[in-house]
């Protein structure tokens, strides 16, 4: 068996995530809902920024994206495949090859080391790790500039380094899609011009769509589209190219 | 399948303390778990060995009057021919009589022995403590306990009363020592053809004492059964060490079953053990847990993680409490001996025991695993991500 990671991405340009009528309902007997009826779709290869006050329901949107968490009603469709009726294992393969995470709170395995991380969602996919496999490894170390840190377990490494760590992760089985939940949240300004840098480099480089959420004003301005979330619905969607 | 095993063996690599301690665990518990065994079947084995191991395990005797066998060699030439299992086939003819010493008077039970037959069973050459074996029919070997009774040693003679009120009197050749008191005291042991001459019965005797294979002494009551074809005499009877003993056999059962009632609760407990930390365990990783799952990692590798590390847990535990218990073993046998040295209870070390201690250990560490496995199973990866 070949363990080469073989895609076939959709065409620039064309959708990846569309989401129809997304509704969230959260509780039982005291219901809230969270999201109303949103409608979105994002197009292969682009840089998206979601912004929103706090509780606006920007995580809650992008866990469903992710297939994490599912709606109340409507439908996800992702690299054309429509996931309400995915079972568990199908949707954990999904996630796996076409979705890349960068939480907000960098979520490193800490009894594992910055590449070994890194590796992670391979191995996870293919058991071992191939010497293609780890040379690529290297080189998302190297692009996010953790050379020095590389073998360092995860508890050893500052909070931009874990992120940058979270980034080669993310991009390692180069997905269709990377989703960036405020992924430079609590980080300096120049770390969060870094790691901004590294996704757009990315973008340009693989042609992977990212959809960032992000309070950062900086990097809000910078992408090719801000929708803004307000109360669960969507009041701003600007798309600058 | 390799990815689980990575993470299971990561995860207790990083948390040394808490794997050597549940390691440890396991192996105090399957170490006592060998130690009880093995200290009962030694015991078993060495109450086994003094009932049966000198002394007849399957006997012809007669229901008779006399309670005498007639044309015995026979009888004892087809037994050997009929059971391959037997060891030892040994005519012997016991009659009463009395040592009359200074007023007093010591019962006794005369034995008439082929003693190159009967030692296949008795094996006096090892029990006898000083002199040899009585060869000649004016020779005789008495136990220790009559000897210190009568004051005799090897050499002296003892006359003996009979009750049809002969005399004879016989040489000490040697003094025994069979380890049951009544037996030391009571036994007077000669030739066959001296106690048929003393008492008149010529070509009888009045029972064949047989052995079998020590290893299957347990299936006297099937060998005996075997025998029956060559029993033409209806008032001659097959008994066995076990009809005899029941007593004993019940008290032995009753023993093994609170043994293996200790053995099971002791790895009741370890698994107990074993279960809680692993489910703790659970918790403390539940948002590694998350992060793979969100990964893409399948349920079931998240269960393996698990499963695996009752696993290596179990194989670390097995070989850490072989090691205590059979040192708790050889220390036992080393401090708790009786004043020459020997062991107070010789322990019974039995290999496929050992085996099935450790695949016990084994086995149920990762049963153990089974509750925290299903319960990583079940992790919802949203919980983790949305909490932090
Ligand atoms: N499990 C839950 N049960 C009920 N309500 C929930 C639950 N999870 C989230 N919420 C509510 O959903 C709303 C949206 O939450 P969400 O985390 O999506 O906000 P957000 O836009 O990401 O905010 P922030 O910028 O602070 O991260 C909030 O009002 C929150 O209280
Ligand atoms: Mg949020």
């Amino acid at each position: 068996m070949a363990k080469q990671i073989i895609k076939t991405p959709a065409a620039i340009g064309e959708p990846v995530i569309i989401l129809d009528k997304i509704n969230k309902i959260y509780g039982g007997s005291v219901t809230t809902q969270v999201l109303y009826d949103i409608d979105l779709a994002f197009k292969s290869g682009t840089f998206n920024g979601i912004i929103g006050q706090s509780g606006s329901g920007k995580s809650t949107l992008m866990n469903i994206m992710g297939t994490l968490d599912r709606p109340t009603t409507g439908t996800i469709t992702i690299n054309g495949r429509r996931t309400e009726n995915m079972t568990a294992n199908q949707l954990a393969d999904l996630r796996n090859e076409t979705i890349g995470f960068i939480f907000q709170f960098h979520y490193l395995l800490p009894e594992f080391t910055a590449i070994e991380n890194v590796l992670m969602p391979y191995l996870i996919k293919y058991g071992a790790a191939s010497r293609e496999i780890k040379a690529r490894a290297a080189e998302l170390i190297d692009l996010v500039g953790l050379t020095k840190v590389k073998n360092n377990l995860a508890t050893k490494m500052s909070g931009g380094q874990q992120q940058r760590t979270a980034i080669a992760r993310a991009l390692i089985m180069n997905p269709a899609i990377i989703l960036a939940d405020e992924p430079t949240g609590n980080l300096d300004s120049d770390t969060t011009e870094t790691v901004y840098q590294i996704m757009r480099d990315i973008n340009e480089r693989f042609k992977t769509t990212f959809i960032i959420i992000t309070h950062d004003r900086h990097i809000a301005e910078k992408t090719d589209r801000i929708i803004e979330i307000k109360d669960g619905r969507i009041s701003l969607d600007l798309a600058r190219r | 399948m390799r990815i689980a095993f990575k993470i299971a063996s990561r995860f207790l690599l990083s948390n040394k303390g808490q794997t050597i301690l549940i390691a440890l665990g396991i192996a105090i518990g399957i170490s006592v778990q060998i130690f009880i065994g093995s200290l009962i079947s030694g015991l078993q084995k060495s109450l086994i060995d003094t009932t049966i191991g000198n002394a007849s395990q399957i006997t012809i005797v007669s229901d008779a009057d006399d309670r005498l066998i007639n044309n015995y060699e026979a009888l004892a030439r087809s037994a050997k021919r009929q059971d391959l299992r037997l060891t030892a086939v040994s005519p012997v003819l016991d009659q009463p009589g009395l040592i009359i010493n200074d007023e007093r008077s010591e019962s006794i039970l005369l034995r008439g022995f082929d003693f190159n037959r009967a030692e296949a069973i008795y094996e006096f050459s090892q029990r006898i403590l000083v002199g040899k074996l009585p060869v000649r029919d004016n020779q005789a070997m008495i136990g220790i306990d009559l000897a210190q009774e009568l004051g005799a040693s090897a050499g002296d003679t003892i006359e003996v009363t009979v009750l049809n009120g002969q005399k004879r009197t016989y040489l000490v050749t040697g003094i025994f020592d069979l380890k049951v008191q009544t037996v030391n005291k009571t036994w007077f042991l000669t030739t066959l053809s001296s106690v048929q001459d003393l008492f008149a019965k010529d070509g009888q005797v009045t029972s064949i004492e047989m052995q079998i294979d020590p290893a299957i002494a347990f299936e006297s009551d099937l060998v005996a059964a075997d025998l029956l074809p060559i029993i033409t005499d209806p008032e001659l009877k097959i008994t066995n060490w076990k009809a005899q003993n029941e007593s004993l056999l019940s008290g032995l059962n009753g023993q093994s079953v609170s043994s293996y009632m200790i053995q099971f609760f002791v790895v009741v407990s370890v698994v107990l053990g074993i279960a809680s930390v692993l489910a703790i365990s659970v918790l403390q990783k539940s948002k590694q847990i998350g992060i793979l799952k969100a990964m893409g990692i399948r349920s079931r590798q998240s269960s393996l993680i698990f499963l695996f590390q009752g696993l290596i847990l179990g194989l670390l535990g097995g070989i850490l409490g072989l090691g205590i218990g059979l040192g708790l073993a050889y220390s036992f046998t080393q401090f708790a001996v009786r004043p020459d040295g020997t062991p107070v209870v010789a322990l019974y070390i039995d290999q496929n025991f050992l085996i099935l201690s450790f695949f016990l250990a084994v086995v149920s560490s990762t049963l153990a695993a089974l509750v925290p496995a299903r319960k990583s199973a079940k992790l919802d990866p949203i919980e983790v991500i949305r909490n932090g």
